[in-house]
């Protein structure tokens, strides 16, 4: 167990940095990516941008450069080209944010992902089964931008109904009531893609492990419909589920929810990264894509531990 | 004369698909005494396990419906409600099924599983639960029951996980033990051994057996009697030693040939009954062997009853030929050889 922990987490450490420096190959080969002439400004003579060049460095080869950035990293020193502020602070002050936004988000939609998957599978074929079926596939099909814009539209401040505020992103430490209040909209608009595919995977899981012969042996023991479902059909069936969760949330915790937290101006890790890749701005980028990084390999590994817990056959011996 | 414990009563179980009514068991009945094995033998799709399955309430559906009769203990098994059903099972009847693989929830231990069957039925607590688990192991000849019974079934090779469904389905002593084809998944050195622990058990336990096969050989040498099933329908039924020395049904030959036999000159091939099972969404007309069948004559467009034809009361059959005819004739096909040409 200790091995193939310490094994595991020496890849994740691996694939981190691999993923920095694909990051910075393609910053350097994409064209319109030299830093110098942006720090420059419009009016820049060329002696001007040649200075720059060479103060921050951007004359030294690729690797020399990748290696300082790399330093600067882990020392907490990146810098942003344009804004010039601290990246690691910026991250800083955007983790609140984009953690209430998935925390919250994550347990609705694992909630009702299991809910919806339940009731679809355990009434397959009939009228709820159909109706959760479609609204599933709208929930997967709408587009977050849409639906956050047209929620915002519709039911928050300055819209159609004012009945929730308008975005934003309050401290839980300056207001809960704020903070919880603010979150509802962008929680719910960012679950509904969630809920919908979570449902469909768990309700074919369910439905094929029902035909399992184990199934069978469970009911000719004589056990009660709804301990045959829990104890032998959920918890089979769950086992996919939390794959899929773990990486999810990996992923929005790590500012992957770009466009739910744009869309209300959250300014968390994910606002963040999007301004960031619209400034052309290599330093937060790379911050922001190690941060990213280091939560879905982190994960994966906690996912794989959970497996083993999950599923006997898999524990190593 | 021993306890009646089942009296199955002209069954019926029929599907309804998309392409018709699979008439899956049409018309079967048989008794079973304490203390006695039944043997239920025929091809895949002879409606056997659907019999077996209805017995245990596992076949009640939406698109299934029954007719005839299942008693036991007075009750009809058939018109008794779920939660009836629910009692029924794993208390009354016991289930071992074909595949020990697939049959054990791979995620929970063994002793829990078996723990789980008694506490469906029993108020027990866990600790009880679990000491009468290891027994149980014990009784089915699991080495070492104290540590294994906390083992996955990953943990059990094919042998030990039916023996541990044989613990699991006798753990709440039912009267019955249906045995769905239990030893097909099995290696054939361990196939005797299982067939073996049933018999024994079934005198520990004093419980009668159903038992479900494909393969004549399995049940030669425990089941009492024999009912051999065809198209849904019982063909031949009879003790075990008639249906072996007087076989009536050219099925039934076809059946006794495909086993490959030492005590006797072996054959260029074993024999092949020619054909497949017929639909049971639309069955042929009269004798439903008789497009397989190398003996058909007219007579067998009209449907044979089963009736007995033989000096032996009790040993049924739904053949039309001539009983002299079949027993000069019937030694061809059981010897075995090359696969006759259906007529």
């Amino acid at each position: 167990m200790a091995a193939f922990f310490v094994r595991r987490t020496l890849g994740a450490a691996l694939v981190c940095i691999a993923v920095t420096f694909i990051v910075f190959v393609i910053f350097i080969v994409v064209p319109g990516g030299d830093p110098a002439q942006r720090i420059a400004g419009k009016n820049a003579t060329g002696q001007n941008i040649i200075n720059i060049r060479h103060s921050w460095g951007f004359d030294r080869p690729f690797y020399v450069q990748y290696w300082n950035m790399l330093k600067k990293m882990f020392t907490g020193e990146l810098v942003s080209y344009t804004s010039q502020q601290n990246v690691l602070q910026q991250i800083k002050q955007g983790m609140p944010a984009t953690f209430s936004l998935t925390i919250g988000a994550g347990v609705i939609w694992l909630f009702f992902g299991i809910l919806v998957g339940v009731i679809a599978a355990v009434t397959a074929g009939r009228i709820s089964d159909r109706v959760i079926t479609v609204l599933a596939l709208i929930g997967i099909s709408l587009p977050v931008f849409w639906l956050g814009i047209i929620a915002r539209y519709y039911l928050a401040e300055g819209g159609a109904t004012t009945f929730f505020p308008d975005g934003e992103y309050v401290p839980i430490s300056n207001s809960p009531f704020q903070w919880f209040w603010h979150l509802v909209l962008p929680w719910a608009v960012l679950a509904v893609l969630f809920v919908g595919f979570y449902g469909r995977v768990l309700r074919g899981n369910i439905l094929d492990t029902i035909n399992e012969d184990f199934v069978r042996t469970a009911k000719a023991k004589g056990l009660a419909p709804r301990r045959i479902l829990v104890k032998h059909v959920l918890r089979t069936s769950l086992i996919p589920i939390v794959t899929l969760f773990g990486l999810d949330f990996a992923a929005v915790l790590g500012g992957g929810a770009i466009l739910t937290e744009t869309v209300f101006d959250l300014h968390g890790v994910g606002q963040y990264a999007a301004q960031s890749i619209n400034n052309f701005d290599l330093p937060p980028i790379m911050g922001v894509t190690m941060y990213g990084a280091f939560f879905i390999v982190s994960f994966s590994v906690l996912v794989d531990l959970f497996y083993a817990y999950l599923d006997p056959r898999i524990r190593p011996t | 004369m021993a306890e009646q414990l089942l009296d199955v009563q002209d069954l019926k179980v029929h599907f309804a698909t998309e392409d018709g009514v699979v008439r899956a068991v049409d018309g079967v009945s048989f008794q079973l005494e304490r203390g006695k094995v039944l043997g239920i033998v025929g091809e895949s799709g002879s409606g056997k396990s659907v019999t077996a399955m209805t017995l245990m309430g596992l076949t009640r559906d939406v698109n299934s419906s029954f007719e005839g009769k299942v008693l036991y203990k007075g009750r009809d098994l058939v018109q008794v409600s779920d939660a009836e059903m629910q009692e029924f099972r794993g208390n009354e009847l016991g289930m071992i099924f074909q595949d020990p693989m697939t049959s054990l929830n791979p995620v929970y231990r063994i002793g829990e599983q078996i723990a789980e069957a008694i506490r469906a039925h029993e108020r027990t607590d866990k600790r009880t639960a679990r000491r009468r688990s290891v027994e149980l192991l014990r009784q089915v000849g699991i080495p070492n029951p104290e540590s294994r019974v906390d083992e996955f079934p990953h943990q059990f090779s094919g042998g030990m996980r039916q023996r541990a469904m044989i613990a699991m389905a006798l753990s709440c002593n039912p009267s019955i033990l249906i045995a769905d084809e239990p030893t097909t998944a099995l290696d054939v050195t361990i196939q005797a051994q299982i067939i073996e622990l049933i018999g024994r058990l079934k005198d520990e336990f004093d419980s009668g057996v159903i038992l479900i096969t494909h393969d004549l050989g399995v049940v030669a040498d425990i089941a009492d009697e024999i009912i051999v099933m065809y198209a849904g329908r019982v063909v031949e039924r009879g003790a075990t030693r008639d249906l072996f020395y007087d076989p009536q049904m050219p099925y039934t030959w076809g059946l006794l040939g495909s086993i490959p036999r030492l005590d006797r000159p072996r054959p260029e091939r074993l024999h092949t009954i020619a054909g497949s099972p017929p639909s049971l969404i639309n069955a042929p007309r009269g004798c439903k062997f008789r497009p397989r069948c190398p003996h058909a004559f007219e007579k067998c467009l009209e449907e044979p009853q089963l009736e007995n034809r033989v000096e032996t009361p009790g040993h049924l059959d739904r053949c039309w030929l001539d009983v002299d005819y079949k027993r000069e004739h019937r030694g061809e096909t059981i010897a075995g050889g090359a696969p006759e040409a259906a007529a």
